[in-house]
């Protein structure tokens, strides 16, 4: 059970991904399945930011190190410093620019449905499919 | 040819500076001109690329001059440089053609961003195909996909197309996604991004369970997006309502660009004794393939609109393109390469054909088009040559890559799957030659069809010069099978890791 509990930010991402990934499969409205992609789009951002995190591990900036140990012998061989834990930064900077597409993302998905509901009348997905059904209809009675 | 280190970088950094230039110019002609210029010189440098890799050289360019493991790595051996030539010179074609077919589908004050979003799409193919690092290719996907968004969304049924952006947008969104994801699992099982240093390491850890995780997330990612059979549901409607320029760009270039992912990481990255021996792959890929090239050959018989049946029929090809790659063998690989390269050409010119005749009738329903050959002979001649290609008719470009198809089928001892390649190619010619029929030989005054004028020289140039580009390599096949032949054993042959380069770096 305490094994299962120390992986927990692991399965923060399960929950949080599964979630979103379940919105945009069950939600017919375009703006809940764009809500469920940025859901599921955070999970994997949590996930880098959990593999970058070092326990007790600092922000990834350079400290002076400080001596705790003066003889000779130990200055020599380079243990007389302590050792300053830092978190892995790389994951969190890769982070950051998938969190920049995320919001580009968005953004287009929010444009797009912008301009289906001035089309539309309506940003639910069965209404669309509805209307397109209608209108395919009205071009095969022509014929 | 001329060739400096430096071309490798300005692929990418080429058409990412000319899209904001489009974007300052605001003029429909000017930013085509830009567009078309940046394009020749891409098409050139990627040539030049091509001659020089293809004497065995691998190109490693340092990004910034930071050595490899910590910066950047531009890396291009065999199958990258073919690439990056076939996508530029489709590009190329797509863009010249694209100038009179947007001026009925876009309007005029919107063209310059349909060719800045052109361009930036065509960066992040380009990154796509040259980078050596597996985190910048989830950044060049983005790049790419997001502007592929933004031009279907520009379709002529506007309606449709919007909702078919969309659907897109979510569906590429996922993968890309799960892309990452898989990235993040491999780092977090080697600690590097860069893939030959990433192949170097995977050995180390061989079979730990993150290793497997990482391994079906790209799979399942990469195969969303290359709308391999069962995860499809996004390509028909996008074909069918993108602006016609952009179907034939996007028919040529985006699943192939997403199939060369694929070959990059399971034969290079993590090898084909891991994937194809350990993991078993093929086994899971080639059923879905089978299905698929056999069930979407169906579908499409039955579809009304031409573009329709056009994009089931891509969607038939990737599933010849999976079949070949999933059988690891060389052959096998040379075959899928060889159609890879074809299929870019031959579907871009189908595509391209059924612009013209959208161009000129307004319409791709099939039932409307009765007895067009003779209102527009060389459109017609075109699509009847490129669909000749497409059903794999001796001295076609499709006859090499469905005979080097069935023949690696044969030499695996796989029979019933050479079989099955016969029978969906039978599908090929009841899907294509429906079309042809409808265009020769009904009656256009009975059909009430008006006589329109031959479409304009200049999509009628850039259509010949693809179906000229797939017969040519249809009676002198040797050209795209030497190549194929070479990236192909490069990707099986152990390709040079960080630590014994054999390329030349900066």
């Amino acid at each position: 059970m305490v094994e299962w509990l120390a992986f927990y930010n692991d399965w923060a991402v399960i929950v949080i991904m599964m979630a979103g990934f379940y919105i945009m499969i069950a939600r017919y409205n375009l703006v809940k399945k764009i809500i469920g992609l940025s859901i599921f789009q955070t999970g994997i951002f949590y996930f880098y930011v959990g593999l970058g995190k070092v326990d007790n591990g600092t922000a990834p900036i350079f400290l002076e190190p400080k001596v705790i140990d003066e003889s000779a012998a130990n200055v020599a061989s380079g243990i007389a410093e302590q050792t300053i834990l830092y978190s892995n930064p790389l994951p969190h900077v890769l982070i950051l620019t998938a969190i920049v597409v995320g919001v580009a993302t968005m953004a287009l998905g929010l444009a797009l449905i912008v301009r289906i509901y001035e089309k539309y009348g309506s940003i639910e997905e069965d209404d669309i499919q509805a209307i397109d059904s209608q209108f395919i209809c009205q071009l095969d009675d022509k014929k | 040819m001329f060739f400096n280190n430096h071309f490798s970088v300005l692929l990418v950094v080429l058409p990412l500076m000319a899209a904001p230039i489009c974007v300052i110019l605001r003029s429909s002609k000017a930013s085509w001109l830009v567009a078309l210029i940046s394009n020749l010189v891409i098409v050139l440098l990627s040539l030049s690329l091509l001659s020089h890799v293809i004497n065995g050289n691998v190109v490693r360019y340092e990004l910034g001059g930071w050595a490899a493991p910590t910066g950047i790595e531009y890396y291009i051996d065999g199958i990258n440089a073919i690439l990056i030539s076939v996508v530029s010179i489709i590009s190329l074609a797509t863009l010249v053609y694209s100038k009179q077919s947007i001026r009925k589908e876009i309007a005029q004050p919107r063209h310059y961003l349909f060719y800045a979003g052109w361009l930036l799409c065509l960066t992040g193919l380009l990154g796509i195909l040259i980078t050596g690092d597996a985190f910048n290719v989830f950044v060049f996907l983005e790049i790419s996909s997001l502007s592929m968004y933004m031009l279907i969304a520009l379709g002529r049924e506007r309606r449709q197309a919007l909702v078919a952006a969309f659907r897109y947008l979510i569906l590429g969104s996922i993968g890309a996604s799960f892309i990452l994801l898989g990235i993040g699992f491999l780092y977090a099982a080697t600690g590097t991004l860069n893939m030959s240093d990433i192949a170097e390491r995977l050995p180390l850890v061989n079979g730990s369970r993150t290793v497997i995780v990482g391994f079906s997330f790209i799979t399942i990612g990469l195969l969303i997006k290359t709308a391999m059979f069962p995860v499809f549901s996004w390509l028909p409607n996008a074909y069918q309502f993108a602006p016609s320029a952009v179907s034939s760009f996007l028919a040529g270039t985006a699943t192939k660009v997403s199939l060369y992912i694929f070959l990059r990481f399971f034969y290079h990255v993590f090898g084909t004794d891991y994937s194809f021996g350990n993991l078993l792959l093929g086994n899971i890929l080639l059923p879905l393939a089978v299905v698929g090239f056999f069930v979407m050959s169906v579908v499409a018989v039955f579809q009304t609109d031409i573009r329709r049946v056009l994009a089931y029929s891509s969607i038939a090809q990737i599933g010849y393109i999976f079949a070949a790659i999933s059988m690891a063998t060389e052959q096998g690989l040379t075959a899928g390469i060889i159609h890879i390269i074809n299929h870019a050409f031959i579907k871009t010119a189908l595509f391209i054909s059924v612009g013209c005749i959208l161009y000129r009738y307004g319409t791709a329903n099939i039932n409307q088009l009765g007895g067009i050959m003779k209102s527009m002979p060389w459109t017609c001649a075109a699509f009847i040559i490129a669909g000749l290609s497409l059903i794999g008719v001796p001295l076609t470009a499709g006859f090499v890559s469905k005979w080097y198809l069935i023949s690696a089928a044969i030499d695996s001892g796989w029979w019933l799957i050479a079989a099955m390649i016969l029978m969906s190619s039978l599908m090929a010619i009841i899907y294509i030659g429906r079309i042809v029929e409808v265009f020769c030989f009904k009656n256009s005054e009975a059909e009430g069809v008006a006589k329109v004028k031959e479409a304009p020289f200049s999509m009628l140039l850039p259509l010949w010069f693809l179906i000229i580009v797939s017969v040519y390599t249809g009676i002198n096949g040797d050209v795209v099978v030497d190549l194929a032949k070479f990236s192909a054993t490069q990707l099986l042959d152990n390709l040079p890791g960080l630590n014994n380069p054999v390329g030349n770096p900066l």
